[in-house]
């Protein structure tokens, strides 16, 4: 299944994995606002911290293609906005704007994929998220799953049917998105009554108790002066 | 001693207005099993629904002296586990052994006694071995082993299982017969599969139209209404 590509990775046993969520949180936001803060010689800039997360996606062993291509989701949504501004006559800020936002979810994909979701939401509960909130992510979560499921076993039951793109027109289309909405809908409330049976209380607890170690420090001491300094030294130099 | 489970005159109907249930009376004995059959859409699920509290109609049902109400559903969900038809539904965390932890968590265990129950409940379906797997690796005899210990590990007095055989190929049926009959609890089975409630109850109640219509041992309930490869029930039955 396809959807279980980033679960998978989050499951690995790098040092990267093995460190508490709120170290990495905290890294992530340094890392984003030094980025989003640097005006100076930004494709230069750019180019060194997609060296550093390719480094660390590699140091995590997380596959770089298959997280490089991921991170370009952005892209399309990105790449209006600086197409704007390019007609606007500041293709400098055009060149920033999707940069920037590449590199961005390029960072938050290299936290969500060396993090188990159950870990990343009770790290992000631990440094003051709403609980309320939380639950939600997971629920989405869970569901988006689903709807992926549903997806594909509707898929391949009309490529059994001799359906294709090509013969299969608007209308197919609007008819099986409703029968999915439909389908999930079933799933999702099933879901939910095996977790009431399950004595569900309406908060998740997880098994795995989060300790801030040494190393957790020193790994949130390096990943936060490293950018800082990797921009210093670029603007320094330009 | 009071019944296990005592349900009198008990009406649902559907927010469409559709009556599912139409007055239906059932009682379970300490250490019974009972074979709920019936064509589909007969009311057996959403009977079984009502015993935990997941759907509320009229009348009055008990579990182990406690009505099914708000206030006592937390207690009731203790002491009943129900096995859904498709385990899909019911394993949604990362891995098995937080998948099976998932109730006894929900129950105020501490870390430590929830892990050991759940893996004492893996041992005693056989999966032991598979705690670090992830549930949408297993076969779907495994994934009905597990959802089974994700309920075990509640340590419930009644197991409620809805189609258990669903999905599973003649050995892993047979295993799962096996399985079921070495768990010392009270159960309700639903199912259409007489050569399961031959091998696993005393007791048959016959579903029909929202009613129980018959009620007596396993074979003759079997033998009455057909309820065999054979199919339908035949007219002189109704």
């Amino acid at each position: 299944m396809h959807h279980v590509v980033l679960e998978r990775w989050s499951r690995g046993a790098s040092p990267l994995h093995r460190r508490d969520p709120r170290a990495k949180f905290a890294a992530l936001l340094v890392f984003l606002v030094v980025l989003a803060t640097a005006h100076r010689a930004v494709p230069l800039l750019a180019g060194a911290f997609l060296l550093l997360l390719a480094a660390t996606l590699l140091w995590a062993r997380v596959p770089l293609v298959g997280a490089l291509r991921r991170a370009a989701l952005v892209l399309p949504f990105t790449v209006l906005a600086g197409a704007v501004c390019w007609l606007g006559g500041d293709p400098a800020r055009s060149l920033s704007l999707v940069l920037k936002s590449y590199l961005s979810a390029l960072a938050v994909l290299t936290v969500v994929s060396t993090t188990p979701l159950p870990l990343l939401l009770r790290g992000l509960e631990l440094v003051g998220a709403p609980r309320f909130l939380l639950m939600v992510a997971q629920f989405l979560y869970r569901y988006l799953f689903v709807i992926s499921e549903e997806a594909q076993h509707m898929r391949s039951a009309a490529a059994s049917r001799g359906f294709s793109r090509r013969s299969g027109g608007f209308r197919a289309a609007a008819g099986a998105l409703a029968v999915l909405f439909a389908r999930s809908y079933a799933r999702a409330g099933e879901i939910h009554r095996a977790m009431l049976a399950r004595a569900f209380p309406g908060r998740f607890h997880t098994l795995g108790a989060l300790r801030f170690r040494t190393a957790d420090t020193a790994f949130l001491a390096l990943a936060a002066l490293a950018p800082a300094l990797i921009r210093a030294a670029i603007e320094r130099v330009a | 001693m009071p019944r296990l489970i005592e349900v009198r005159n008990l009406r649902f109907h559907y927010e469409d207005g559709t009556p599912a249930l139409r007055g239906v009376d059932f009682h379970l004995e300490a250490g019974e099993s009972v074979a709920l059959l019936g064509s589909n859409g007969s009311g057996k699920t959403t009977f079984v629904m009502h015993l935990n509290g997941l759907l509320s109609g009229e009348g009055s049902v008990e579990v182990c002296g406690l009505p099914v109400e708000k206030a006592n559903l937390p207690a009731i969900r203790r002491k009943i586990g129900m096995v859904f038809q498709d385990s899909e539904s019911q394993l949604f965390m990362p891995t098995v052994l937080e998948d099976v932890a998932f109730g006894p968590l929900n129950l105020g265990m501490t870390r430590e006694d929830a892990a050991s129950a759940a893996r004492a409940a893996l041992e005693t379906v056989s999966m032991a071995a598979a705690i670090h797997r992830a549930p949408y690796h297993l076969s779907a005899g495994e994934k009905k082993r597990v959802a089974i210990a994700g309920i075990l590990a509640m340590n419930p007095e009644i197991l409620v299982l809805d189609e258990p055989t669903t999905f599973l190929d003649p050995p892993g049926q047979r295993a799962l017969a096996e399985l079921l009959a070495r768990l010392p609890q009270a159960k309700v089975l639903v199912t259409h599969d007489a050569a399961l409630a031959r091998s696993l109850c005393t007791r048959a109640v016959f579903f029909q139209g929202g009613l129980i219509a018959a009620e007596g041992p396993v074979e003759e309930i079997i033998n009455r209404f057909r309820w065999d490869f054979a199919g339908e029930p035949t007219k002189s039955a109704q």
